[in-house]
């Protein structure tokens, strides 16, 4: 099979980008439920809480590391790759970026030092403070982001003028028509995924020691949080189907499989295998009117089919429809581990239901992959267009060299595996030892809030006598 | 009215100027590691620069952000031009950044993540140093695109500024261990520094003589009517090397880091006068290259709001861990 240097520019994009959303998944929810641990020891004074606040500290920043180094390439590549994008959209895009720069990446970048290193040489009160910063940070940065993406999906307040974008109004640049519940939609599953994976954490250690209570705290939290999340993940999921349909109706026929405008209310089809070259979805199941009824809440209500679209306009039809089941699958079965969690917690029994813990485990990558999957749904639903109606992918790339494209893919590649392999080897090293024993003290600390400017001194002190040049 | 593509011009000009600063030293750490290959030394060396390394690596990537927001062409139109080195660039920064992560967990492969962290940074260094060479040798656009060929890069003059860029970076390192350790550490250091010190006085040299060879612009700028008012400035540049070869030879410890800064500024604004007033050497200038002026009124906004705050918090950062870095320093791993 022979790749155009446009096809080996979007494989590298592609891969880059699912490479890298991995990471920053992980650590955004991580540092919401890294500072609310660190607040409730502060409240408490209960040493559990500061274990597994440190512990999950330590997963935080080896996430941290590599989603930053994955990002910086993402950066560089808009204008290596894909100059004529941005030499198009630069304009709108760029200050977006550069938002995202000053208000989130120095933040998080600024504060992560004293989050990670300071314990001993800034008071408990200051630490929480930086805490709070890292956590706020990996939010305001999804919310950039997702405004960049979101714009490019459902662009507003723009003008064109010499072939480029001009901005003109910058609230509707930055709240364009999908933003809003592409966030909310965004937020939730990188909470729900490292929510995920705190849970498969603690219900893996449950699994060889049913009576580790740090381990059973965090389950319990991890659950008790997915049962808020996700279920709002589905009636959020159903909003942004809804936005879909109004913006971007030929991503919503690919996701359908829908080749046919059908009158007087459209079918759902659960499974098929959509065929581009014939125009049809081949072995198709479906429900009269479903499709209506959760596309325009009504019963009658028209979806437009593919066929109303060109040819060359219309997404990849097979990819979408598949990538679309395994997010809403995958999405049904954690509002079923949640509630089942609840119903066990309520009962007692959720660290001791062998059963329970073993899906728990086997849930921990889900949140991810339905993430992925998501993701591959929206951007590949976008296609041809890079800038949504208004420039085709195609038309974005930089007149770079097939060579150029194809060595660069190659090493990225290569570096990927073999640095990224690595890195999720260590988390998975990780994740399996637990906490330290030095994280979980044996007898409860002083009244930490009071404790004065080295709150941890006595315990943290220990621990370096124990270490030798400060790594374990 | 105000002059946005300036302003925005000397705010990018400053954020460049942040990442030597800070970045320099850090990347600096990992391309004098090799000299040093005790382990516990190089736990030191690194943990000198684990809680500050990520923040200021911010600083490039805001370079890169700005130039996207205020002069999309520049970004557009330079980085296919500069395609590989920037490519092997990122690649250097992964390797180096993530080993922070993973040098101090691993064991067995403690040699590799060494080799990762001093490789990648001065695979890095070597790269932005050949990037920045090509850029001030003049990059060939036509209508907002980047017309030249793959290899234009390439030059005797771009490996010169890589090698020179390599000596800038290791001398920034030196000097702020020769500040954050003690002891033999220390004075290793110390003696390290001299010869570092003359190359890069040869750099400097070397690029001050070559540039105005290359671009006869640059030529006319420093050799025309302006002289009398640029001499103080390669004037500058010899008494700072003659303070830091005496700040060397005593017990000074903030001067050899700081000497080498003044060293570095006064390259680094040498070369914004040579640039000047093009954004895009030869031929485009600031004004010509900027975005829409409603781009860069939204993006000033924020910049003037926020990047104080950002000097003030890192600044704090760096107070937190103020001091002499020990073997022993608490860590997190």
């Amino acid at each position: 099979m022979d790749f155009s240097t446009l096809d080996l520019a979007r494989i590298q994009f592609a891969f880059t980008v699912s490479f890298h959303i991995v990471f920053p998944a992980i650590t955004i929810g991580l540092a919401s439920f890294i500072a609310v641990l660190e607040g409730l020891w502060l409240k408490t004074g209960d040493p559990v809480y500061l274990a597994l606040c440190r512990y999950w500290t330590r997963v935080f920043a080896l996430c941290f590391a590599m989603g930053v180094v994955s990002g910086v390439v993402m950066s560089y590549q808009f204008g290596t790759n894909w100059s004529a994008f941005s030499n198009f959209a630069g304009s709108i895009t760029g200050p977006l970026l550069t938002y995202e720069v000053l208000s989130a990446f120095f933040l998080e970048a600024g504060f992560l030092g004293v989050m990670l290193f300071g314990w001993q040489r800034v008071g408990a009160r200051a630490h929480f403070a930086a805490t709070l910063a890292v956590a706020a940070g990996t939010v305001i940065s999804m919310f950039w982001i997702l405004s960049s993406n979101s714009w490019m999906q459902t662009p507003a307040g723009y003008r064109i003028e010499a072939g480029r974008v001009v901005p003109e109004d910058w609230m509707a640049i930055v709240f364009n028509p999908s933003f809003p519940h592409r966030f909310l939609h965004m937020a939730l599953a990188v909470f729900i995924a490292s929510m995920l994976l705190v849970a498969a954490t603690s219900a893996w250690h449950l699994l060889r020691q049913r009576e580790h209570r740090p381990m059973r705290i965090s389950l319990r939290m991890a659950i008790i949080a997915l049962c808020a999340l996700a279920p709002m993940q589905a009636l959020v999921g159903d909003a942004l189907g809804l936005n879909t349909l109004t913006h971007q109706p030929a991503k919503i026929a690919a996701i359908e499989g829908l080749w046919e405008t059908e009158r007087g209310g459209t079918g759902l089809t659960l499974f098929g295998w959509p065929d581009m070259q014939a125009e049809t979805t081949r072995h198709a199941i479906r429900i009269p009117h479903l499709g209506s009824l959760i596309l325009t809440h009504s019963w009658e209500g028209e979806i437009p089919g593919l066929k109303q679209f060109a040819p060359e306009d219309r997404p990849n039809s097979t990819i979408v429809f598949w990538s679309f089941r395994v997010m809403v699958g995958l999405g049904i079965l954690m509002i079923l581990l949640a509630f089942a969690g609840l119903w066990l917690i309520q009962r007692g029994r959720i660290h001791v239901s062998r059963p329970f813990l073993r899906c728990a485990v086997a849930m921990g990558p889900a949140g991810l992959v339905a993430l992925l999957a998501g993701w591959i749904t929206t951007e590949v639903g976008r296609q041809p267009w890079v800038v949504y109606g208004l420039m085709r992918t195609a038309n974005g790339i930089s007149p770079v060299t097939h060579q150029q494209v194809s060595v660069s893919l190659f090493l990225f590649v290569m570096v990927y595996c073999v640095v990224f392999g690595t890195g999720i080897y260590y988390l998975l090293k990780l994740l399996h030892a637990g906490p330290q024993h030095d994280e979980t003290p044996a007898a409860p600390s002083s009244e930490p809030a009071v404790a004065g400017r080295h709150p941890l001194q006595g315990a943290a002190l220990e621990k370096d006598a124990s270490q030798g040049d400060g790594h374990a | 009215m105000l002059d946005l593509p300036l302003i925005w011009a000397a705010i990018i000009a400053l954020g460049v100027w942040m990442y030597v600063v800070l970045d320099g030293f850090d990347l600096g750490v990992g391309i004098i590691f090799p000299f040093f290959p005790d382990d516990t030394d190089r736990q030191v060396m690194m943990n000198s620069v684990a809680p500050v390394w990520d923040g200021n690596e911010t600083w490039m990537v805001l370079g890169g952000a700005g130039l996207f927001a205020a002069f999309p062409v520049v970004y557009s139109a330079v980085f296919p031009a500069l395609y590989l080195p920037l490519v092997l660039m990122l690649v250097g920064l992964i390797l180096r950044g993530v080993a922070f992560e993973i040098r101090a967990r691993s064991r067995r492969s403690r040699p590799l993540w060494d080799l990762a962290f001093s490789g990648g940074s001065i695979l890095a260094t070597f790269c932005q140093g050949v990037a920045l060479g090509a850029f001030i040798q003049g990059i060939r656009v036509v209508d907002r695109e980047f017309a030249g060929g793959p290899f234009d890069w390439l030059t005797a003059f771009s490996l010169f500024t890589g090698f020179g860029l390599l000596a800038t970076f290791a001398m920034l390192g030196c000097g702020w261990l020769v500040f954050k350790t003690e002891g033999e550490l220390q004075r290793r250091m110390r003696r390290l520094m001299p010869a570092f010190n003359l190359v890069l006085l040869a750099v400097i040299a070397g690029v001050s003589l070559w540039t105005p060879l290359i671009q006869p612009t640059i030529a006319e700028r420093w050799f025309g009517p302006a002289l009398a008012w640029l001499w103080p400035v390669p004037l500058a540049v010899l008494a700072c090397a003659w303070g830091l070869h005496r700040a060397l030879s005593g017990g000074a410890e903030r001067r050899p880091y700081l000497l080498t800064l003044a060293l570095v500024t006064l390259g680094y604004a040498g070369l914004l006068i040579s640039i000047w007033p093009n954004l895009i050497p030869p031929t485009i200038s600031l004004w010509e290259a900027a975005a829409p002026e409603s781009s860069l009124r939204f993006t000033l906004v924020g910049a003037l709001v926020i990047l104080p705050l950002i000097l003030a918090y890192t600044a704090w950062a760096y107070r937190v861990f103020r001091g002499k870095v020990r073997a022993g320093d608490a860590g997190y791993h």
